[in-house]
């Protein structure tokens, strides 16, 4: 009984204007637990250690091109992918053919601006909503249709990689001269263009987190993925909601692709593909968002992609083997999802 | 017609005005392929009234609940509401008109808090951006007034009990200034406590008389308890209805009973 009356009281009953009397413990241990209650609280402690790992343990760490290194060319196309998978795997769903918009998207520019005479800013907006289309595709064949968007975007994804191999003959082209004046805008390994990722990056996440918590979309997405009858029931359309995230997903892709070819200088077929998607949806995993719809946070899949980023580039700093690299994802993958879970329990059980 | 010297859009309001009835089910029937699910049913609900619908599993009541919310549309037959005839386009529509249902699996999203699900697909926005505030502030009110006590609004839905899951849909209902209310088995898979707590809310209601409810329900006691009047649905057809007060758990069993009775005479013939 006295138990259920504190509780009232702690969650909900006390008006914020007046902290508790009873010092800095009191204050503290209240913080702590409004911290632990954040989906992202582990996932931040984790980045912040290895942050100050590997900051002590090489002196190269925290230069300015290393850390540009890390944020603009491991991060952001990890990030932008990120953003798309949260949103698609809070409505329970995901995209595995996002890395292939991502390899196919700048040879789309190239061939747009060399061989089409394009201009450069048409032209990007043309690869842009590509993704789009391609994102619409990958939404028509899994809402409308009715595929599993596990099948539906395995097989878009083989075509459009199938495509760039086509198209390009698998050799790799140059960035067009015409466009080469953007590279600013996209990436570039130096100046301040070595920033332009990141920022892109942050950009984006701040928005679509405020979208996914702050909005109306993003209220329907998570009903969507949580209660996908009852969300039909209430009204919202379930058809739609799937249809964005898909859309979002692919102008992601499309977007990284423009960056990675900038910020590499090069436009190459093996650029891309699966990687950064499963880096993706490992970032968002080990960032607190679940498998099973309902649930999810971009600004966990963003520190989520920080940490793969970080772990990548500090042990080839550290000039150690990049070989057991996956081993230690697969393990973070495992075990963050594992701590994800407790933790949900722990705060149903409302013991948090 | 010239004679009359009331505009016909007048006429038509005292109509309105005239009329008993709240909704209106007429001559509907439901087919699915072969299946004929509801075969000319009639159903009036009076305004504030409380209607009690019940029947055996597939007699057809949730599918006449759906229909009647604008989930699906009816094979043939018309809705009146309010003296109007009305042709519902979605559950959307039925909603603008007043016509709310609360199905069984409630429609709530376990991973929002209260207040989210009370406002759920009629978020109060500012500019683009949710008005959390308000939205809070209002659905404190809404819970006050009709007399439900959770803990705190901000908890996730999957943290409450049954009843209080139920309370919160009905009460979202309500509180979207439903006129009509449609409830699908409020007090399934409840105990004494919870249920009770339900049929107290659905009293007040009645008592606030804004509202008129159909309720679909298993228990026959609980039914009585709490509805004015009671329709009896039997392989699609309604083949009872009576005043509350003039009927008894007794006569409600007994038809029940004969029907079963007669199931197993007709698996017993063609066996």
């Amino acid at each position: 009984m006295s138990e259920t009356a504190e509780q009232h009281a702690e969650v909900g009953g006390q008006p914020p204007a007046k902290p508790p009397a009873s010092g800095t413990g009191n204050v503290l241990r209240r913080a702590g637990a409004v911290f632990i209650r954040q989906r992202e609280a582990t996932i931040l402690v984790v980045t912040v250690a290895l942050l100050v790992y590997f900051s002590v343990a090489s002196s190269s760490f925290l230069t300015a091109s290393n850390i540009s290194n890390l944020l603009s060319g491991y991060a952001a196309p990890i990030i932008l992918l990120a953003i798309g998978e949260v949103l698609l795997l809070i409505c329970g769903e995901i995209d595995l053919s996002v890395g292939f918009v991502l390899t196919f998207s700048p040879f789309l520019m190239h061939y747009l601006i060399d061989y089409y005479s394009v201009p450069v800013i048409p032209a990007i907006l043309l690869c842009l909503l590509f993704g789009v289309i391609v994102g619409w595709v990958n939404a028509f064949l899994t809402v409308t249709v009715g595929l599993p968007s596990f099948i539906t975007t395995l097989g878009t994804g083989f075509i459009l990689y199938g495509l760039v191999l086509t198209t390009s003959n698998a050799y790799p082209a140059t960035i067009p001269v015409k466009a080469a004046s953007y590279a600013k805008i996209f990436g570039t390994q130096s100046g301040f263009g070595q920033w332009s990722p990141i920022i892109w990056g942050v950009v984006l996440v701040i928005i679509f987190q405020i979208v996914l918590t702050r909005t109306r979309y993003g209220l329907h997405t998570i009903a969507t993925g949580g209660n996908l009858l009852g969300a039909r029931e209430s009204g919202i359309n379930v058809a739609r909601v799937k249809y964005t995230a898909f859309m979002i997903t692919g102008f992601m892709g499309a977007l990284a692709g423009l960056q990675t070819a900038f910020y590499d200088n090069t436009i190459d077929p093996s650029a891309g593909q699966y990687t950064p998607m499963f880096f993706a949806v490992t970032a968002a995993v080990i960032g607190g968002t679940a498998m099973l719809g309902g649930t999810g946070t971009i600004i966990g899949a963003f520190l989520g992609a920080i940490v793969l980023a970080t772990l990548q580039d500090g042990l080839s700093i550290l000039g150690i083997s990049a070989n057991p690299l996956d081993i230690i994802f697969g393990a973070a993958i495992i075990i963050a999802m594992i701590a994800n879970v407790r933790l949900a329990r722990l705060r149903a059980a409302g013991r948090d | 017609m010239t004679t009359n010297p009331t505009p016909d859009g007048d006429a038509v309001t005292t109509a309105a005005a005239a009329d008993p009835d709240a909704l209106r089910a007429e001559h509907i029937n439901k087919r699915f392929g072969a299946v004929t699910a509801l075969h000319d049913v009639n159903l009036h609900l009076g305004k504030g009234e409380v209607l009690g619908l019940l029947g055996d599993n597939g007699a057809g009541k949730s599918t006449l609940l759906k229909i009647m919310c604008g989930f699906q549309p009816p094979s043939s037959g018309r809705l009146v509401l309010n003296g109007e005839e009305v042709v519902l386009k979605s559950v959307d529509h039925a909603r603008e008109l007043g016509i709310d249902a609360v199905y069984q699996d409630l429609a709530l999203i376990n991973q929002l808090s209260v207040y989210h699900n009370m406002f759920l697909n009629r978020e109060i926005v500012r500019g683009r951006l949710l008005n959390n505030r308000a939205m809070k502030r209002i659905t404190q009110e809404q819970l006050d007034r009709i007399g439900i006590d959770i803990p705190s609004i901000d908890v996730e839905v999957a943290k409450l009990s049954g009843g209080q899951r139920q309370a919160i849909a009905v009460a979202r209902s309500v509180s979207s200034d439903a006129k009509v209310l449609l409830l699908d088995e409020p007090l399934a898979a409840m105990g004494a406590k919870e249920a009770a707590m339900i049929l107290e809310l659905i009293k007040d209601l009645k008592q606030q008389g804004e509202v008129s409810i159909v309720m679909i329900a298993h228990n026959y006691g609980q039914a009585l308890e709490v509805c004015d009047r009671i329709n009896l649905l039997q392989h699609g057809e309604i083949t009872f209805d009576k005043l509350s007060k003039d009927t008894s758990v007794q006569e409600l069993n007994d038809i029940v009973i004969e029907e079963y009775r007669r199931a197993l005479a007709d698996r017993q013939k063609s066996a």
